[in-house]
């Protein structure tokens, strides 16, 4: 890797979580300083060594009052990204740019809501009269029609995509398949010891065809940190580090917030292909180098389109990657191997980097044979980010 | 009048199941609550008030009578939900309100059944949620006709852990002679004003485009540097970066690019599934619109569309497509 380059600087220490649940029956800065806290004891790292912060919007902790309930001492880095689960990993990203210029040393990157018992995304938007502004008039070509959650906008562009491949629902349903089999040995997942079948999923009610229920991941109440200090200081630890070699952003062919509606090819993540193209050069890898990954999995549909951006199999035709049964444990590439978002928790992409630390360590539940790298996406549908994480 | 009731029964059906709430408590179970629910209704049990009895029983401390348990998260007489908790909205329509307005305005508890898996003490901080069990069949009884509607309340505690159920029964009905009054609740005539859709946030950048509309054009954004054309419009032109534009009406002749049939939410204003399409305009420019006289199972990719122009209420003016028949 070139002099200057990220690649290798910084690691991810510690990982800590609250229970995964649908009430979490406690304020949501509560679950915030809990698992700061939590992925500091795990660092071993005293909450008073803290010198930054990285959230991304939607979560209502802010970053000071965190940084006073923990008895933090002097802040040096904060941050607050936009695009929701987009930002996922970008949280990441910024905590490595600023540990490795120097700016600080401990960086924690947390996300804490109680999406499910305060707030539920799926509920639909209203009326946008009353703000605007550019962003939220923007919902205007949308809401007047119905087509007003998440799970619509991202219908829009799997209807396209299963036209053009010769996708199907089925497809779209081994993905919560897998995912569900992997929650159901994973004693923290929120459908522990609760698989399903492809039939549960074709016999799901329809929320916008072609998405059925179980395309959706849960809504969830929960927290999760991360710790991120340099590669030096990660050595004398106590953990495995997982090393940060890619980390990336990406904003490309007439992006949007969930609706790129307007670009040529509407069944392409072409945002994601720029976080893959940046990670891989970063990380002087290759798919082949990729051992497991954790696919963001807020819709099923565009867990297929990702697999082909990040190249683990060509345009079109991730629907027989994933009917070879390669995602799944003893496949090329098991993902999400912690359940996912369908299947643990919907905690916007944070669970999914913690897995994907717990597989670098070798401690994950649902542990890949000899994992090197893991591969890690965030929020699709909207500009995006991504993490290489290794050895 | 069978038809009124199928399109009723199949929308308060779609209500069952769906969780309402948490309904916070607002304060923990504490003693001077117990003390003056036990006083009230004439309950001198010591385990409830007798610190130094409950502390040497079973329990090792006071309990709170199980019977209460509906009280403990009650509104309170403001009628103001606790802080946390999360109300009702506009996608989870109450089954009681539906039949209201279609005229079973009338009501009589059947019965209550409560069930408990665990103490509640002092310091708990318990919360329900609602959802609607079971609705019957429309039943003839002595009162009138109506439907029988089970709610089904789960109370649960700071640690999620269910410690209460409670089913509450009771009967919606209309009289023989609400049934009979023309004008009554439930006719044309008294009908609560219709949904309306969800509102666009008008600005500067997108304001002419609805203005459009209300006089009846589909209009697109025009480069008038480069002549390109976009939509959604906005200030600068991607491909030259000119500011200067103005607008070209749309023949409002296009295909369908995608769709979507949108059960969920069911919102009041709309059709059940909603059909929606990303339509791609002869010109080049794609829009999202409701799909108008097709069954949403008849939708397809590259189907010929054209723009019907339709005043859905007072304010808002929108283009719908209906398919091109040949
Ligand atoms: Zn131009």
């Amino acid at each position: 890797m070139a002099a200057g380059s990220l690649s290798g600087q910084a690691a991810i220490v510690g990982i800590g979580a609250t229970e995964f649940s649908k009430n979490s029956g406690r304020s949501e800065m509560t679950l915030a300083v809990e698992c700061v806290t939590s992925a500091l004891e795990d660092a071993g790292i005293h909450p008073s060594e803290v010198d930054g912060l990285v959230t991304f919007t939607l979560d209502n902790n802010p970053e000071i009052e965190i940084f006073r309930e923990i008895g933090g001492e002097e802040l040096k880095f904060f941050s607050r990204i936009h695009y929701v689960g987009g930002a996922a990993c970008a949280t990441v990203q910024q905590a490595a740019m600023a540990v490795a210029s120097g700016v600080c040393e401990v960086v924690v990157c947390y996300r804490a809501m109680n999406e499910r018992s305060e707030y539920r995304f799926g509920a639909g938007m209203q009326d946008t009269q009353a703000q605007a502004d550019f962003e939220t008039a923007h919902y205007g070509w949308y809401i007047p029609h119905g087509l007003v959650t998440p799970a619509s906008w991202v219908a829009i562009c799997a209807q396209r995509y299963m036209y053009e491949t010769g996708a199907t629902t089925e497809d779209f349903g081994r993905v919560a398949v897998a995912a569900r089999q992997f929650a159901s040995t994973n004693p923290n997942a929120w459908f522990y010891e609760q698989p399903i079948t492809l039939d549960d999923h074709q016999n799901s009610r329809w929320i916008c065809g072609p998405l059925r229920l179980l395309d959706c991941c849960q809504e969830s109440d929960g927290g999760v940190a991360l710790v991120i200090t340099s590669a030096e200081r990660a050595k004398k630890l106590n953990h495995k580090p997982a090393l940060i070699k890619g980390a990336a952003q990406g904003a490309c062919d007439d992006p949007q917030m969930m609706t790129h509606f307007y670009r040529q090819d509407i069944t392409r993540l072409s945002e994601v292909g720029l976080v893959a193209k940046q990670l891989y050069r970063q990380a002087g890898l290759t798919p082949d180098d990729i051992q497991t990954a954790v696919i963001y999995d807020h819709f099923t549909p565009f867990v297929l389109p990702q697999l082909e951006e990040f190249g683990f199999c060509d345009k079109g035709t991730a629907k027989d990657f994933i009917r070879d049964g390669q995602i799944t444990m003893g496949g090329r590439l098991p993902i999400n191997t912690h359940g996912g978002q369908i299947g643990e928790a919907y905690i916007h992409g944070m669970n999914g980097i913690a897995e994907a630390v717990r597989q670098v360590r070798g401690s994950a539940v649902n542990q890949v044979d000899q994992v090197n790298n893991v591969l890690v996406s965030a929020g699709t549908g909207v500009p995006t980010s991504g993490l290489i994480l290794g050895q | 009048m069978e038809n009124n009731n199928k399109e009723l029964e199949a929308r308060m059906a779609a209500t069952i199941g769906v969780e309402v709430g948490p309904q916070r408590s607002w304060d923990p179970v504490n003693l001077p609550m117990i003390c003056h629910w036990c006083q009230a209704m004439g309950d001198d049990n010591p385990m409830y008030t007798n610190l130094e009895y409950a502390e040497q029983s079973d329990q090792g401390s006071i309990i709170a009578p199980p019977t209460m348990i509906q009280a403990l998260t009650m509104k309170g007489v403001t009628e103001t939900p606790a802080p946390g908790s999360v109300s009702r909205t506009e996608e989870q329509p109450y089954v009681l309100d539906m039949l209201d307005e279609a005229g079973y305005v009338s009501v009589v508890a059947v019965n209550c059944d409560q069930e408990y898996f665990s103490h509640v003490k002092p310091g708990d901080d318990i919360s329900h949620i609602m959802t609607i069990e079971s609705i019957s069949e429309l039943k003839h009884t002595a009162l009138g006709e109506g439907y029988f509607v089970t709610e089904l309340w789960t109370f649960i505690n700071q640690d999620n852990e269910k410690v209460a159920e409670m089913r509450f029964r009771l009967l919606k009905f209309k009289t023989p002679q609400q049934a009979q009054r023309p004008g009554s609740a439930g006719s044309q005539s008294n009908k609560p004003k219709a949904p309306q859709r969800p509102r666009p946030g008008l600005n500067r950048d997108n304001a002419f485009f609805w203005k459009g509309l209300k006089q009846g054009k589909l209009l697109i954004q025009r480069c008038t540097s480069c002549q390109t054309l976009r939509h959604p419009p906005s200030p600068m032109c991607p491909s030259c970066q000119s500011l200067d534009k103005d607008v070209v009406e749309a023949s409002g002749k296009g295909v369908v690019h995608s769709f979507v049939n949108l059960h969920h939410p069911a919102l009041p204003a709309f059709d059940d599934p909603n059909p929606i399409a990303l339509v791609e305009l002869e010109e080049g420019t794609r829009l999202v619109a409701g799909l108008i006289n097709i069954e949403p199972e008849d939708v397809r990719i590259g189907m010929p569309v054209k723009a019907e122009i339709t005043q859905c209420d007072d304010e808002l003016t929108l283009a719908l497509f209906s398919p091109v028949t040949e």
